[in-house]
Order: structure tokens, then sequence, then C-alpha cells
């Protein structure tokens, strides 16, 4: 079981509120992904419920039970660190092993236990190597299997590949996904990623200067954002943000198309010349140059033959637009 | 551009460091050399001095004067009981220093180092009698008791320094694991900083070994250790500098050896966290 809610949770630093009142229940087996720009809180909001800050008010509660004042080890959660924070002085071996022997578990079961995290992950040949003798991505699959070794009732990952390279970066998130369909548990997870989220999250909470902007499933944020910040933050490359008298015409203050549902026609009401053209082979993105709009990115066919001064005409597909109002919040 | 350095140059600075060298080494090589002459030819001129017939009848007679093994093994009591006590009362006080420091913590680590810069004379006579009362002058207790309590402050301070260099998320990594204070400290902490614990504590064994005020002050014989041994040749009936010398050579070979097999983990742990 793992359950989590946040009631009313505030954090304030001094005077700064890093964390303005915020409530949001996390339900049993989810992975939820907190996203957001850096300095959004996301790190501070998962280190209260990992009980590492103390709530400044507002209450946690895990399965039912207030854990609002409870110390981090009594929570029964587990935490994967951007640094890994494996300790450096002990062998892959211990290190995994270090939980269990915290909680007083018999040696003969514990190594039982090791071996087995060892093997889901594919540690075994290094379990008697110091973590100083192991590459990023091993290292942090101790640091995971330090985690699953105490079957606790919630995973929580601070940034966890963010010192990875690009390809392990891929690797890692599969596995990591892999390992939630495996175990079942409740995973948190944070990352200012939009694609990790994206990726991996049931349910992706965005989180901006500490207030959540939007909880939802990846396709519900990407088909219906609250506002411009999550429009903007969610999808890769960004939404096209229009303002002036093109988004006046469908009476908002702002409009939003996304890269990847602007068409290129013959004939279409907006008319522009390509200024760069970014070929990846499987896509080409463009930046379009409109009269009275922001540049434009286009996502277009992969072996598409335009370039730099070429002049296009684009088309947004229909129902795909989304207005917003002055205040950033999505017109109905 | 680098700094060019010229062959000139460097041997110019090899040349005046091991000059500078010699300096400082001066006294302790001159009372080695000197407790292997007789009492009469100790007080010659130099190079008389040097030239003279060498021998180990001072250290002989100092042997036969006092018994050595007993001013050394109230040394190493002293010196072993004091280091240890203080880090067991440091290893705490530097770690919520380092880990959990409060709005005073620079504070108060200024004012622990601000005590050592009081001369200790002054506070001699009301300490003397506070030894005098609880009947510990010349106890190795009392001893043990006054260095742990003079040393405390760099102990701290050094390792508070050693501690700061050690990331926290692997500290809340432990506690996420379930381990209380103490196990934090045990199994984490202090196996990762046994480097800057091993330096602190051969400095403070250093530093209590050569302690000479205090020793002299609050022991009389029971306790007295080898700063004692060395005193006692400077007597009224006059310098016997063979025999001084010899006593001041026994004395300060024990520490020599340790000081000469552990330099590496001294020099680093006296300069550690100041370049990163």
């Amino acid at each position: 079981m793992g359950k989590i809610t946040l009631t009313s949770v505030r954090k304030s630093f001094g005077e700064v509120d890093v964390i303005p009142s915020l409530d949001l229940s996390i339900e049993d087996g989810e992975f939820v992904v907190f996203v957001g720009p850096s300095g959004c809180g996301k790190s501070t909001l998962l280190r209260l419920i990992a009980g590492l800050e103390d709530t400044t008010s507002g209450s946690i509660s895990i399965d039912g039970q207030d854990a609002t004042d409870l110390p981090p080890a009594r929570r029964g959660l587990a935490m994967v660190f951007q640094s890994y924070a494996l300790y450096p002085h002990m062998s892959v071996k211990k290190n995994i092993m270090f939980p269990l022997k915290m909680a007083g578990m018999d040696v003969a079961e514990a190594e039982a236990k090791v071996a087995n995290a060892a093997k889901i992950l594919n540690l075994t040949n290094y379990l008697d190597r110091k973590p100083g003798q192991l590459s990023g991505g091993q290292r942090q699959r101790v640091a995971i299997g330090r985690a699953i070794v105490r079957e606790p009732k919630a995973f929580l990952f601070d940034e966890p590949l963010s010192n990875l390279d690009a390809a392990l970066r891929v690797n890692m998130r599969q596995e990591i996904s892999e390992l939630h369909q495996t175990l079942k548990t409740t995973m948190i997870y944070v990352t200012h990623d939009q694609v990790e989220a994206m990726t991996m999250a049931d349910k992706i909470v965005v989180l901006n200067a500490g207030r959540i902007e939007q909880v939802g499933s990846p396709l519900e944020l990407y088909r219906s954002p609250a506002n411009t910040f999550v429009a903007g933050f969610i999808g890769s490359p960004k939404m096209n943000l229009i303002t002036g008298a093109e988004a006046a015409k469908h009476s908002a203050t702002t409009i939003g198309i996304r890269p990847e549902h602007l068409d290129i026609v013959a004939d279409g009401p907006w008319q522009g010349v390509v200024g760069l053209s970014e070929h990846l082979g499987s896509d080409t993105f463009l930046k379009v140059a409109v009269a009275g709009m922001e540049p434009i990115t286009v996502r277009a066919g992969g072996e598409l033959n335009l370039h730099h001064g070429d002049r296009i005409s684009l088309a947004p597909q229909a129902g795909k637009l989304h207005r917003f109002g002055a205040d950033g919040k999505t017109l109905a | 551009m680098a700094r060019k350095i010229t062959q000139t140059r460097k041997t110019t600075v090899t040349v005046i460091a091991w000059i500078i060298g010699f300096l400082i080494f001066f006294p302790i090589l001159w009372t080695i050399l000197m407790s292997f002459k007789s009492e009469g030819d100790a007080i010659k001129a130099p190079l008389a001095m040097l030239t003279s017939h060498w021998t180990l009848e001072s250290y002989g007679e100092v042997q036969e004067r006092s018994n050595y093994l007993r001013f050394f093994m109230n040394s190493v009591v002293i010196s072993l009981g004091s280091t240890i006590l203080a880090l067991v009362i440091a290893i705490p006080a530097a770690w919520s220093m380092a880990f959990v420091p409060g709005r005073r913590t620079k504070d108060l680590l200024m004012w622990m180092l601000s005590t050592k810069m009081m001369p200790a004379v002054g506070v001699l006579v009301p300490m003397y009698l506070m030894f005098r009362d609880f009947g510990l002058l010349d106890t190795r207790t009392g001893l043990v008791v006054v260095l742990t309590l003079i040393n405390l402050p760099i102990v701290v301070w050094m390792l508070y320094t050693y501690f700061k260099e050690i990331p926290g998320e692997i500290l809340e990594a432990a506690r996420m694991d379930g381990a209380n204070l103490r196990s934090e400290i045990l199994y984490v902490l202090t196996p990762m900083a046994v480097p800057g614990i091993a330096s602190t504590m051969l400095l403070n064994i250093i530093l209590a070994w050569n302690e000479a005020f205090w020793t002299l002050q609050l022991t009389t014989s029971d306790a007295a250790p080898l700063t004692q041994f060395i005193a006692s040749y400077s007597s009224p009936e006059g310098l016997f500098y063979a025999k001084l010398s010899a006593a001041s050579t026994m004395a300060i070979a024990p520490i020599l050896i340790l000081g000469w097999f552990s330099q590496k983990q001294l020099v680093r742990g006296l300069t550690f966290g100041a370049v990163k």
C-alpha cells in the first residue's frame, strides 16, 4: 500500500514561501511525476514527503496515518538521490544491505534479498566492488537496489537521471518504468525534463513557483493544458503561443498551437519565411517568421526539402487551437 | 602565460628552502648531538664540542637517576586519554555544527577558538585551586581533563572542516534507510571521515605530548609526564647540558618518530579544505 495525501501543506524558509498551501493526493501504485522549471519547489515537495524537511503547516498522511511529524526512517519510504548518495566506504553489497541492517533483519534473509535485488538490477557481478569503481549507470542501479530491498510503501526519485549521459538516460528511464510495472509500488519522481515526465508518468503534477499548475495524465496535459504555463512546458518542441491581432481573431488574449499541429499547405492563413530548419531525419523542425506574429515552430516530415529563406504557408489543424484568456487560463 | 621557471631559480629556491629547514631543525639537531657528549665537553665552544669524544654516558646517568619509562607511560596515557576523550566529545559537536547549523554556529566556533588566544597563566590560580579541591593535583585523570579542555576547540574545528566536505545527501540517504542518529554517525559519517579523524587525532596527540605549561604546573611526581622529566634536569644546582639534552632527546624521540611516519596525514589534515 502506498497512498499519500498532502493537506494544506505549506513550506517557508524564513520569510520566503517556497510552497504556498497545497493539496495533493497520490493513489496507491501510481507513478507520479513532479515536473517544473528549476526552483519551482518540486524537490522541496519531495523532501517534505520524505521527511527530510519539516512542513511549516499542513499535514501529510501515508496510508491514512498522519506522518507529518514522523522521522524519515519511520515513514516507510525509500529515496533515490540525484547524486546517488551511495556510501563510498561500503561495497555494493553492503550498500544495498544497509537499510536491512538498520531494520535489524536476520543476515541470511538480508543476503537473500540483496541477491534478488542484484539479479533484478544486473548487479550480481559487482557486489564486492566499491561505488567508486562503478560507472554512473551502475551507481544509479545500486541506489535503486538500496531502495527496493526495503520493500517501501513508495519510492521517491529526486532527478535520478540528470547525472547520466543521454543514451544511458533513455535506458534507465525504461528500466525504472519496467521496475514500476513489476513492483506496482507507488513512485514519485521529480524531474525538470518534460520528456521524462511524459514517458514515465501515470499522473503528472506541473509545478511553478511552488504552486500546482495542473494535475493530470500525460495526454490530458498535452491535449488540454489548463493555462499557458502548462501549455508551454509540456510538449517538445514547445507549443507556439501567439498574442496580438491573430489571437484577438479567436477572441482570446493568447492562442496556442503545437508545432505538430501545423500543416504546410499551398494556401493557408499564415504566410511566412523559413528561418532555421533542423533536419533530424525522422522530423524537420522549422522556425518560420510570420508577419505580425511571434516566430512559429513547425514540426514537419523528415525528408522535407525546405531551406532558409523559402516562403511557405501554414494552416493550424482543425480543433487543435488552444485559447487562453488575459489571466493565462484556458478559455472554455 | 605560465610563469617561467628557470633552472637557476629552481636551484636557488631549493637551497633557500633547505637552509630554512635546517635552521628550524637546528635546535633539535644540536640537542641530539649534545646528548652524546660528556658534561664537560658539552659546555665547550661549538667546534671543540663537535670534535670531542662521543659517549653514551649521559643516557646512562639519566636512566639511572630517573625512571624514564614511568614518565613515558604518563605521557602516553595523558596524550592518548585526552585525545580519545576530546574525539568522543568533538565528533557529535562537529556533526551538529556541520550538518544542523544554527544561526549562532559560526559565532560559537569563533568563540571556542578565541579561548585558545587567552594566556593560560591567566587562569592558573583558579585552575590550581579547583584541582586542589577536587583532589586532581598530580593525577593522570586531572591532566587528561585539562588537556582535553585545552585542545577541544582545535579538535572541533578540524573535524568541523572535515565534516563540511561530506555531502549531506549521503547522511540523508542513511536517514531514509532507517538509520537513527547514532547509526548515522557510527556507520556512515565516521567511516567516511576516518582520514580526517586520524589526522586530527595525530595532531592532538602531538599537541598533548608537547604541552608543557599545565603538565609542569599540575604534576609533581605520580602523574609527571616527559615534560617534567626534562625540566627536572634544569635544577638549582646548575644546568647539566648533556643530561638535559639526553633527557630531551628521549622525550621527543617517540613523538618525532610518530610525526615522521604520519607526516603525510598531518599535512593533509592541517591544510584540508584550504584549497579546493
